[in-house]
């Protein structure tokens, strides 16, 4: 077994776009759950419409990157308002089965033959980087930059920077918003929303508020995403929810850093068994083949969900007496 | 206990006979027709009734009488099937449940909704009205609400100290006894600075002790200039402090008056009461001897 690969590989999984694309929605996700109470099932479903709002925005309407990325925020609101007007006068567990059925409707609009000269049905849209001139944008000189496992590129390196600013000013927005009266409110509402009712707030325009921002959230972390690889409706399934759901409350479903920390700790540990399974499996440790080593990490990733929920339903960051499950 | 002994019973409310639906001096919530069916059950039917102002007004009855269910579509909580209501001269019918709030008509629950994994201070801070701070884009710029915020939370610990929960003030709301529960609810409902405060079984489940405090403090809403309207099993409490006496059975109300009189009319005596609500349980069950033979 090559342990200097794996130790490489797992180092260089700790920096990179899709990192800061998870991160952001799970910072969404952290908006949505962990501070509102919204049980959103769908938040792939707002990574798709940031992607596929960005991607056509400069391929079918010829708009610049930029215009392209606020088309793709927009469009994000726009989804958040039609899914809330309906469902967020629901009780907690409904809104988690319409927020899932909505996220899968939008995915197989993606996917559908029928509007395939817009969304490139299966094979999805890419080369929106370069049309709308994002690539373009790039401020650094062609060059590698970095050291050892974290050597990279000039275009990943703006990738990396761009994402890293957008998750920089989501995180401050969240934090701003959650230590303010708004942020009261709203996780008053996550408590007991009849009670906060009682107290003269308009509980239905905070939630729709919540959505939203969240929204925005998950809509930046698809465009993120998109900035780095091709926009895919494989890629927003509803395993991406989980994996974001297994990430936030890895971190801290009521914390500003948790999601960001969580989302980090997550990728380590998938690039880490990604490498390290199929060594184990080659050299026969694993009684299993490689390709089946490399599906392992699924179930472990299952069992871990499982436990952190059992044992620390606060997360790593969060607050000891406050469990987000116990109520 | 001293400022109970002061404390003077309002009266003159009503004008003409006391009976039900009786015009008041100065009603401040008017009730007309409101109808309220589940199913084929009719929960609440309430021809007209007046609560009057300034004044403790209980809401009595038997489980099931309707008296939660009255409660919840006066604030909103709920939409009777019929029916008009008015709140200080204004239609209250089809007003979500945050406006009737919002114009000075508070209430606590029954089962008591203490926002759990908020501090009792935020749980305070929450109760006041017009916050700045809570519009999403002022939010972003404390500087707009600092000052607001600082000025709540002084008002806050006032009211802590009066409800002497001031060193709870940064623990979770989850962590305090059910008695303190049912005092941080009554506290961030004055937060709101009301005009009318419902209280729905303020009583249910506190030790004597406590009863005794939250009475104080019930009396001193009224003292502030404050109209209470309590729903309460508590007979003591409903003699001790009450005003005006409102009886509901099967969704309608049976009688109304003053608590001394209305409490020995026979209606109420056979709907609600019972024939021996001043003996002891021991001596209706027949377990021990009456005590004031024994005494003799």
């Amino acid at each position: 077994m090559d342990w200097g690969s794996i130790l490489n590989n797992t180092l260089a999984g700790m920096l990179t776009p899709t990192i800061l694309a998870f991160a952001l929605a799970a910072l969404g996700l952290a908006m949505h759950f962990g501070f509102a109470g919204l049980l959103n099932f769908g938040i792939a479903g707002f990574m798709a419409v940031g992607a596929y709002g960005y991607a056509i925005s400069v391929l079918t309407f010829g708009l610049p990157w930029w215009a392209g990325m606020i088309m793709g925020v927009a469009a994000s609101v726009v989804f958040a308002l039609i899914m809330g007007i309906p469902t967020l006068r629901l009780r907690g567990d409904y809104l988690a089965i319409v927020t899932i059925a909505a996220a899968e409707i939008l995915r197989l609009l993606f996917l559908t033959t029928a509007f395939e000269p817009v969304t490139g049905s299966a094979d999805g849209l890419f080369g929106y980087n370069n049309t709308g001139g994002f690539a373009e944008a790039n401020p650094f000189p062609v060059g590698d930059y970095g050291w050892g496992p974290w050597t990279y590129n000039e275009q990943t390196l703006w990738m990396l920077t761009f994402g890293l600013i957008v998750l920089a000013v989501a995180t401050l927005l969240l934090w701003a918003l959650m230590r303010s009266p708004w942020g009261r409110v709203v996780k008053g509402i996550r408590e007991d929303e009849d009670a906060v009712r009682a107290l003269g707030k308009n509980v239905f325009a905070y939630k729709m508020q919540a959505l939203i921002i969240g929204g925005v959230f998950g809509a930046l972390g698809g465009i993120v995403l998109a900035t780095s690889t091709n926009v895919s409706p494989g890629v927003y399934v509803t395993s991406l929810t989980f994996f974001l759901w297994t990430a936030l409350l890895l971190g801290g479903a009521a914390t500003i850093f948790g999601p960001v920390l969580g989302s980090i700790i997550f990728w380590v540990l998938q690039a880490f068994l990604t490498n390290v399974l199929p060594a184990l499996a080659e050299s026969g440790i694993l009684p299993v083949s490689g390709i089946q080593a490399a599906t392992l990490r699924y179930v472990l990733v299952g069992i871990g969900l499982m436990l952190i929920v059992i044992y620390r339903p606060q997360g790593i960051f969060g607050d000891k007496r406050e469990m987000t499950f116990v109520k | 206990m001293s400022s109970n002994s002061e404390h003077q019973k309002s009266t003159g409310l009503h004008i003409g006979t006391a009976a039900p639906g009786v015009q008041k001096v100065n009603p401040i919530l008017v009730i007309d027709h409101v109808k309220k069916s589940f199913g084929g059950l009719t929960a609440v039917d309430v021809q007209h009734l007046e609560i009057p102002s300034g004044a403790i007004t209980a809401l009595i009855g038997p489980n099931g009488a309707g008296k939660t269910t009255l409660f919840n579509l006066l604030t909103g909580f709920d939409t009777p099937d019929t029916g008009a209501w008015s709140f200080k001269g204004k239609e209250l019918a089809g007003v979500p449940s945050f406006k009737v709030a919002q114009m000075g008509q508070v209430r606590t629950f029954q089962l008591t909704k203490a926002l759990s994994l908020l501090t009792v201070l935020e749980n305070m801070k929450l109760g006041a009205k017009n916050q700045t701070g809570e519009k999403l884009l002022n939010s972003l710029f404390p500087f707009l609400w600092r000052k607001q915020d600082n000025e709540l939370e002084a008002k806050a610990m006032e009211l802590l100290k009066r409800f002497k929960l001031d060193a709870k003030k940064d623990d979770f709301a989850a962590s305090l006894s059910g008695g303190q529960r049912k005092l941080l609810e009554m506290a961030r409902a004055l937060m709101t600075d009301p005009v009318l405060v419902m209280l729905d079984e303020p009583m249910a489940g506190v030790n004597p002790a406590l009863t005794q405090s939250l009475l104080e403090h019930v009396l001193n809403l009224k003292k502030e200039g404050m109209t209470v309207l309590f729903v309460e099993h508590d007979m003591h409490m409903v003699r001790h402090i009450a005003d005006w006496v409102v009886v509901m059975a099967e969704g309608k109300v049976v009688a109304e008056g003053p608590p001394d009189s209305v409490m020995k009319e026979q209606a109420v005596i056979d709907a609600y009461l019972g024939a021996h609500q001043d003996t002891d349980l021991g001596v209706v069950t027949g377990r021990i001897k009456v005590i004031s033979e024994e005494g003799k």
